[in-house]
């Protein structure tokens, strides 16, 4: 074998190894990319039960409840719409996390409809947002503003 | 004033880049073993410029230092209350400080090279100089129109707005600057490549100077990234070591590339081979470790990491990366062919292993990418995803599992062409623990494969990374030897860490009144009081937590919910109970209608393992420092002992005709 040789093999074996790589990542990509919903679109055309998604949206005022065991709430998420999707949470509450300010759930939605949250990202601080917060409706980001960045210095 | 020296330093510097890139450009116009009178400017400049540049940092550092409010980064990150070393990390916890350091390591790495590196021809050297002038100038122009980290404030603020109380922490005092460091020494191996392939140098004289650079900034990001897992695990409470947040792939993707680099380096200085190959991962490197900058710094992300959200420098950035990666690959297609092709070897040797595991590296290389930009990607088209471990951890897992079974052959191999009869006993030894391992695991409990696998393997590799020592004195082993030993062994330990992790991690979550008691693992504990503490600038909520193993003495943990003030932002400490077999992890949550507080704990077992390992592997790369480095001062010296000997013996021979005339 000849070096010329060797170095096409060497250069059609990397190839052969990133083009798998890059196959190998658009399956896994399809199937588990982890796609956000606001609530109407959720309501609209809902995620298959247990793939997880990320839902935005805005803590419905009124709508917060903690479980006896002190330690799972409930609450509803809404968007630009009426609708409204009612979530469930096992796990300590992110810093500024109250009625009316916004989320970001990630999880999936159960069997009974309620869209079980393994994780709750909140905007915490006037140079933190949650991207996915960031289109969100003008009047719904000044309320959200208004909300959460009470006592700050500017 | 102080404001004005460090920027004038940084005008001035940017200038001598220039000057550095022309004359290092007519140094590649002289023919071959003469100099031209115009490239004589090429290492001075670049020795001056990383002087300028440490003063532009210094400047900015004082400026930090005595909290001067006429400077608007300093009024806008900085607080006249806060701690002295808070202070002086503040200078690159934000997005101008930042890319000072950057700049400046950067023209400090080229100002060493240029001052120190005798060993290439002057024509490849003035080419790698040239390139890391106009690597730099990018930079400068960078700092100097869109982001001036000195600018002043018409009128001085009265106070600091502070910063950000995730970042007022002293594992920022290193991670940042590390990491930096370690990106940017990659950008002196990219020079040394260009410069190489642009004057046909790509020999194993070329390896073993460009070895130093890619070894230093490889240990770099590995502490750097070691370091950067350990804070977030920590400090952001959540329980998690490695989120695939864009901000960590950041700093992976260099660390793969630079690994796969450091490897065929090895094997282009010890063998001459894969001269096109090396070449080619030195781009890529800093090619990572440009975007890894652009990703952290252009505001696409938000994070914490994310300073400044504006376009205009994310556009700035993007055109850099364009401007350097497009232009080294036009170059490399340009030149490869013109590389003539190094020594064969066969596909079971040493040289053939390491091919393997640099095709696998560079592939989930490939796989950590796409996932990072995916998310960009459609967003452009207005569909928004996040990708996560569902996609990371099995992906990856496609290519890392066969190249840690190679990794634990390869070192046994021999170089050019071995037969794998030859290491039977050890290959047999190898597949049997791995196979053992598994199958003992899963006789006693079902676990999910990847954490499964990833015992096994860790048990394999720990075994097989003192294999190429059997047989040898061990005091006679070179030094660098012990550091690859060392750093294999350092992945079987992490990859033991993690797999443990993943795979026995026990979790409790639960309201708790004070004085009631709760169950984790092993572990009982009683949530004693909740009283408010405060520090300088935050107050907080404390609990005192009772722990005790098997009933065992009670140690107290004192988780903490902190409240800064300035700027408002709340951030939950967790308290840390270490022991050898693994970490008591607690986080006080808030405070349940009834007056339960909630409270979070997990037991990880061998969680730390993750982090000694990363040490390990650190440390590996600096025995390997040393030892190549030593192994260079004997050559030199011996080199030049030789040459003085000649010398004499010219001398000797010359003076009877000396003689004859007088």
């Amino acid at each position: 074998m000849k070096a010329k040789h060797q170095r096409l093999i060497l250069i059609i074996a990397a190839l052969i190894a990133i083009i798998g790589a890059g196959l190998i990542a658009a399956w896994t990509l399809r199937n588990q990319a982890n796609y956000f919903y606001l609530p109407e679109q959720m309501a609209a055309t809902p995620p298959d039960v247990g793939q997880s998604v990320r839902l935005g949206g805005m803590v419905q005022p009124g709508s917060l409840a903690t479980e006896a065991d002190g330690v799972t709430v409930n609450f509803m998420v809404t968007g630009n719409t009426d609708d409204a999707i009612p979530v469930r949470y096992n796990g300590i509450l992110p810093d500024l996390f109250v009625e009316g300010s916004g989320v970001v759930a990630e999880g999936s939605l159960g069997t009974d409809g309620v869209f079980v949250a393994t994780n709750l990202l909140a905007k915490h601080d006037e140079n933190y947002v949650p991207k996915e917060l960031e289109g969100m409706g003008t009047a719904q980001a000044a309320t959200m503003a208004a909300d959460t960045t009470i006592g700050l210095t500017q | 004033m102080i404001a004005e020296i460090g920027l004038a330093a940084l005008w001035l510097a940017a200038a001598l880049a220039v000057l550095q890139m022309v004359s290092g450009a007519f140094a590649l116009r002289a023919a071959p073993g003469e100099v031209n009178p115009l490239a004589i400017y090429t290492r001075p400049a670049a020795v001056v410029q990383a002087l300028l540049a440490g003063l532009a940092f210094t400047m900015l550092l004082w400026a930090f230092a005595v909290t001067d409010l006429s400077v608007k980064l300093v009024a806008a990150n900085s607080h006249s209350m806060k701690p002295m070393i808070y202070k002086l990390t503040g200078t690159w916890g934000n997005h101008e400080g930042s890319m000072l350091l950057w700049v400046g390591v950067l023209a400090l790495s080229g100002g060493l090279l240029a001052a120190f590196e005798r060993r290439l021809p002057e024509r490849t050297m003035g080419a790698t100089l040239a390139v890391q002038g106009f690597v730099a100038l990018g930079f400068y122009a960078f700092l100097l129109l869109s982001s001036n980290p000195f600018e002043r404030l018409p009128v001085p603020a009265m106070e600091g707005s502070g910063l950000n109380p995730l970042l007022q922490d002293i594992g920022l005092a290193f991670h940042p600057p590390t990491l930096y460091a370690g990106y940017v020494g990659l950008s002196v191996a990219f020079s040394l490549a260009m410069g190489a392939l642009m004057t046909r140098e790509v020999t194993p004289a070329f390896a073993r100077v460009m070895r130093p650079w890619v070894l230093g900034a490889w240990v770099l990001l590995t502490f750097g990234i070691t370091a950067g897992s350990y804070w977030a695990y920590y400090e952001l409470g959540w329980g998690g070591w490695w989120f695939w947040d864009p901000v960590e792939n950041a700093s992976l993707m260099p660390w793969l590339a630079a690994t796969a680099l450091l490897h065929s380096v090895a094997v282009l200085a010890a063998r001459d081979a894969l001269r096109t190959w090396t070449v080619m991962l030195g781009v890529l490197a800093f090619s990572m470790s440009m975007l890894g900058t652009f990703l952290v710094r252009s505001g696409v992300l938000t994070s914490v990491h994310a300073f400044a959200v504006d376009p205009e420098r994310g556009a700035f950035i993007l055109a850099l990366l364009g401007l350097n990666i497009g232009g080294a690959f036009t170059i490399f297609a340009l030149r490869a062919g013109a590389v003539s092709e190094g020594k064969r070897f066969s596909v079971s040797s040493r040289e053939g292993a390491l091919v393997f595991n640099n095709v696998m590296l560079s592939a989930i290389l490939a796989i950590v990418l796409l996932g990072t930009l995916y998310p960009l990607l459609t967003e452009a088209f207005d569909v928004r995803v996040s990708v996560g471990p569902p996609y990371f951890n099995p992906a990856g897992a496609i290519f890392a599992v066969p190249m840690f079974m190679v990794m634990a052959v390869g070192p046994l191999l021999r170089w050019k062409e071995d037969s794998p009869r030859r290491i039977r006993s050890e290959l047999v030894l190898i597949a049997a623990i791995l196979i053992a391992v598994i199958g003992l695991v899963s006789f006693f409990g079902r676990l999910p494969l990847l954490p499964l696998l990833g015992l096994g393997l860790a048990a394999a590799l720990g075994v097989a990374a003192f294999l190429p020592l059997r047989g040898r004195r061990l005091t006679r082993v070179p030094v660098a030897t012990w550091g690859m030993v060392l750093a294999h062994f350092g992945i079987a330990v992490s990859l033991f860490g993690m797999a443990s992790e993943g795979a026995f991690t026990q979790e409790r979550l639960a309201a708790v009144a004070p004085g009631g008691t709760e169950q984790v693992g092993d572990f009982t504990f009683t949530l004693q009081s909740i009283t408010p503490v405060a520090g300088p600038n935050w107050t907080a909520i404390e609990a005192r937590i009772a722990v005790s193993r098997d009933g065992g003495a009670p140690v107290i943990l004192a988780p903490q919910a902190r409240n800064f003030w300035s700027p408002a932002q709340a951030t939950s400490e967790s308290a840390l109970l270490t022991r050898w077999d693994g970490q008591l992890y607690a986080v006080i949550g808030n405070q349940a209608a009834d007056g339960r507080w909630q409270i979070r704990m997990w037991w990880k077992p061998f969680v730390t393992f993750i982090w000694y390992g990363g040490l390990l592997i650190a440390l590996g790369g600096v025995l390997a420092i040393i030892g190549r480095v030593r192994v260079d001062m004997m050559r030199r010296k011996a080199v030049s002992l030789g040459e003085e000997r000649r010398a004499d013996l010219d001398a000797l021979s010359a003076q009877p005709v000396a003689g004859d005339q007088g």
